[in-house]
């Protein structure tokens, strides 16, 4: 294998596993935050019980968040120099506002938070964490802007061999970037979400400390709810961008081969890439492509020489397990709170809510390739190839060394952290003191 | 004064906090295993770094993200060079900071040691690695307009070992005294003592290293031609005789902020003899990598200082809160009392 396709390998393991924890940092944060400070309002200690129980759940993941960020800055500049060379004028900024804006906020209020129940006041510590959310989510913020720069590159001319920012405002209000911020954040939420209705499902089942649980599997089910719909909304904004902006990606998210005016959306199709075009098409509802993409004429994958195409199929099952997902987590929020009075006695549910925990997870990480897969063989869309932005000082081997620690680390990582979740969340909040 | 030479000295600036900061938390894990003996020892070493290790640490995230910000082509080339051991350095970041955060929640004794070893490991190679990377920058590294041609063993030279041993007593003196003055008073003795032995290292090291940079490196062409400014180094060596006298004096709160001013002062040291270079070519000079031959457009700069002026004093004034917060002593009852 080249470095290229090894560079790639343990980009996409990199990125996938320092993608498990954040998006639930970025919802956990909150609602920790929110169930803290109703206790600061209300002195209900349950609230408070709530807030350190989920708490220690959001510090498990949020030091392996933390960590494994690292990682991705240095790949930059570690396999892709060349891409660090040309776009680091536009790129380099983001990233280093992220720190300076979002990191550093976010790891010093951390450690107020872990380490200030007995040394600040309650208001303070309850801010201290609402900082931490704060922060985390705008980090993300920093950070799709950089990426939606690499989808959609604004606010830039071609000089000295590379591409230099001339409107920093164009970069930073970028529509693409703007939107994937808005739906990548909400998806976290979700996991968020059913994290906590998962967890509450699982002791309600178990008839442990049912008033707490279903308080708890309220604000869960509430804050996913929420969420779901707001991401199918602003993931339906997204996919007029991807329309604009990226065709060859948006071709491959629906398999669409030939340049077609009001194009239907068949509900079940199977790609074919090897012969241009799909095995099965059935079950079309005419014009919805065209409708929901915001435009009559689509443009089919041959418009593009095959070079310029990203892998269908891949991308195209990704993006449909997706959207399906996120009906489904409509449709269980949605059931979880028209139940809810009853909600302890609905033992399918809450089994269902409890074997939905991964969902979400899997739901971020499909977006994640359609996002990033549908781009290929671009790094920056239209702009550079992404085998010609690798490292040319670094040997395969080496990457392969890197590759197979990564591989053996975080797997290891992976399973301390699940154990660790598992072991904390079937425990339970500490006791109520008499 | 132009923007690439203030973002050299933000560069520069932005290294030395971080080791003046991480250099405390990473030499306290150092000492760990070899000052905490029991359960007790260890929950309040941890304890004495934990409201502040990652804070600490962002100052190298942030150190990475302003060279690829302002200098893009000295990041791409630095890190892809230098590929092998910030890959090693990384490893032990990652794992000794999952290690400090997940060994108060670790049940069983095997547990417990695995990041027992970790706290230690992931803080020893990188106060080590970070010394012998900055040691072969100041003697260039062996690259042309073609390519570069060191391997992770090259590196390992003895001027690269010198400043690497530099680094690591310096580390481990600076968190023996952190240590020392946060946790309760049967281990800040021992945590004091062993300051004091490895501040005689550290000294021998710091002579090595004044007199080996001046044969293996061409850091003090820029000393010699405006040498007014030897009153850097001069300062270094002042705040090092310092660190030892109130270390001896047991005045550890003065013997520590000398220990910051000596990192401080060091690392501006090495940065003023490298000027203009970010990373000498060692094969010809003209192949360096200097701020003006790898630095981002001026319109960057300029929207990058603007950021940079209005948010690193926030930083820097909450960050300061924190310090002031948690900068007590710790007893043993709050230990008994604390999950972490």
């Amino acid at each position: 294998m080249d470095t290229v396709l090894l560079s790639r390998l343990q980009f996409a393991i990199t990125a996938a596993f320092h993608f498990i924890f954040v998006p639930l940092t970025l919802g956990l944060s909150i609602l920790v935050a929110y169930m803290e400070s109703r206790y600061v309002a209300t002195g209900d200690r349950d609230y408070l019980r709530m807030a350190k129980f989920w708490g220690k759940l959001f510090l498990i993941n949020f030091a392996l968040g933390v960590v494994t960020g690292i990682t991705l800055e240095f790949q930059f500049g570690m396999n892709w120099a060349e891409y660090s060379r040309y776009v680091g004028d536009i790129f380099g900024s983001p990233l280093a506002i992220e720190a300076t804006l979002a990191f550093f906020l976010e790891s010093t209020f951390i450690g107020v938070w872990i380490f200030g129940w007995n040394r600040i006041s309650p208001k303070l510590h309850a801010l201290s964490i609402w900082l931490v959310a704060l922060a985390t989510n705008l980090s993300a913020l920093w950070i799709l802007i950089a990426n939606g720069w690499m989808q959609h590159p604004v606010g830039y001319v071609l000089r000295n061999g590379r591409a230099e920012m001339v409107d920093f405002w164009a970069v930073v209000t970028n529509p693409y970037g703007l939107l994937k911020f808005a739906h990548t954040v909400l998806s976290g939420w979700i996991v968020a979400g059913f994290f906590v209705l998962g967890i509450s499902a699982y002791h309600l089942l178990r008839k442990n400390e049912t008033e707490f649980f279903k308080k708890a599997l309220k604000i869960g089910a509430t804050f996913a709810l929420v969420s779901s719909i707001l991401v199918a909304a602003v993931g339906d904004f997204h996919a007029k961008e991807v329309s604009r902006t990226q065709p060859t990606k948006l071709a491959a998210m629906e398999s669409l081969w030939e340049t077609t005016n009001d194009a239907p959306m068949y509900l079940i199709l199977v790609p074919d890439p090897k012969n241009e075009r799909n095995a099965v098409e059935a079950i079309g509802i005419p014009s919805l492509l065209s409708i929901l993409a915001g435009q009559k004429e689509i443009k089919g994958l041959k418009e593009f020489p095959p070079s310029e195409r990203p892998p269908v199929t891949i991308t195209f099952l990704s993006f449909r397990l997706m959207v399906g997902l996120g009906f489904l987590f409509i449709i269980l929020a949605l059931w979880a709170l028209l139940k809810f009075k009853t909600i302890e006695n609905a033992t399918t549910l809450l089994r269902l809510l409890l074997w939905s925990i991964p969902l979400p997870y899997i739901a971020a990480q499909l977006g994640w390739i359609v996002a990033e897969v549908g781009r290929q063989p671009w790094i920056v869309y239209g702009l550079l190839k992404t085998a010609d932005a690798v490292s040319k000082a670094v040997e395969p081997a080496q990457v392969v060394a890197s590759l197979v620690g990564f591989t053996l680390f975080y797997g290891a990582l992976g399973i301390i952290d699940i154990y660790l979740l598992a072991k904390y969340a079937r425990k339970g909040p500490e006791p109520k003191e008499v | 004064m132009e923007f690439q030479t203030i973002w050299f000295i933000l560069w520069g600036l932005l290294w030395a906090v971080y080791f003046a900061l991480d250099g405390f938390d990473l030499g306290a894990g150092v000492l760990y295993p070899f000052i905490a003996k029991n359960e007790m020892d260890k929950k309040a070493m941890l304890h004495a770094i934990g409201p502040v290790w990652n804070g600490n640490e962002v100052w190298l995230i942030t150190a990475g993200g302003a060279t690829f910000a302002a200098f893009p082509t000295t990041y791409a080339y630095m890190f892809s060079y230098l590929y092998t051991p910030l890959l090693i350095i990384l490893f032990a970041l990652i794992f000794r900071g999952v290690a400090v955060e997940l060994r108060g929640k670790a049940t069983s004794e095997q547990m417990k040691k695995f990041w027992d070893f970790w706290v230690f490991a992931g803080s020893f190679i990188p106060a080590l690695l970070f010394g012998v990377a900055f040691g072969n920058i100041f003697m260039g590294l062996p690259f042309d307009d073609s390519g570069y041609y060191a391997t992770v063993f090259s590196l390992l030279n003895p001027y690269g070992l010198i400043v690497g041993l530099l680094f690591l007593f310096t580390f481990i003196v600076h968190g023996g005294l952190w240590t020392a003055l946060r946790v309760p008073d049967t281990l800040a003795e021992k945590a004091a003592l062993k300051a004091k032995k490895f501040w005689y290292l550290q000294a021998i090291c710091a002579v090595l290293f004044l007199i080996l940079t001046a044969v293996f490196t061409n850091l003090y062409d820029n000393y010699l031609k405006l040498p007014y400014w030897f009153v850097v180094p001069a300062i270094a060596v002042a705040c090092l005789l310092a660190t030892g006298f109130y270390l001896m004096k047991n005045k550890r709160g003065k013997a520590f902020i000398s220990s910051v001013l000596f990192i401080i002062t060091v690392v501006f040291s090495g940065v003023i003899g490298l000027y203009p270079n970010l990373i000498p070519s060692a094969i010809d000079p003209k192949y360096s990598l200097t701020i003006f031959n790898s630095s981002s457009s001026p319109y960057t700069l300029k929207v990058m200082t603007i950021v940079v002026i209005i948010f690193v004093p926030i930083v820097l004034f909450y960050q300061a809160w924190t310090y002031k917060t948690f900068m007590y002593k710790i007893t043993e009852k709050e230990l008994k009392e604390e999950g972490y």
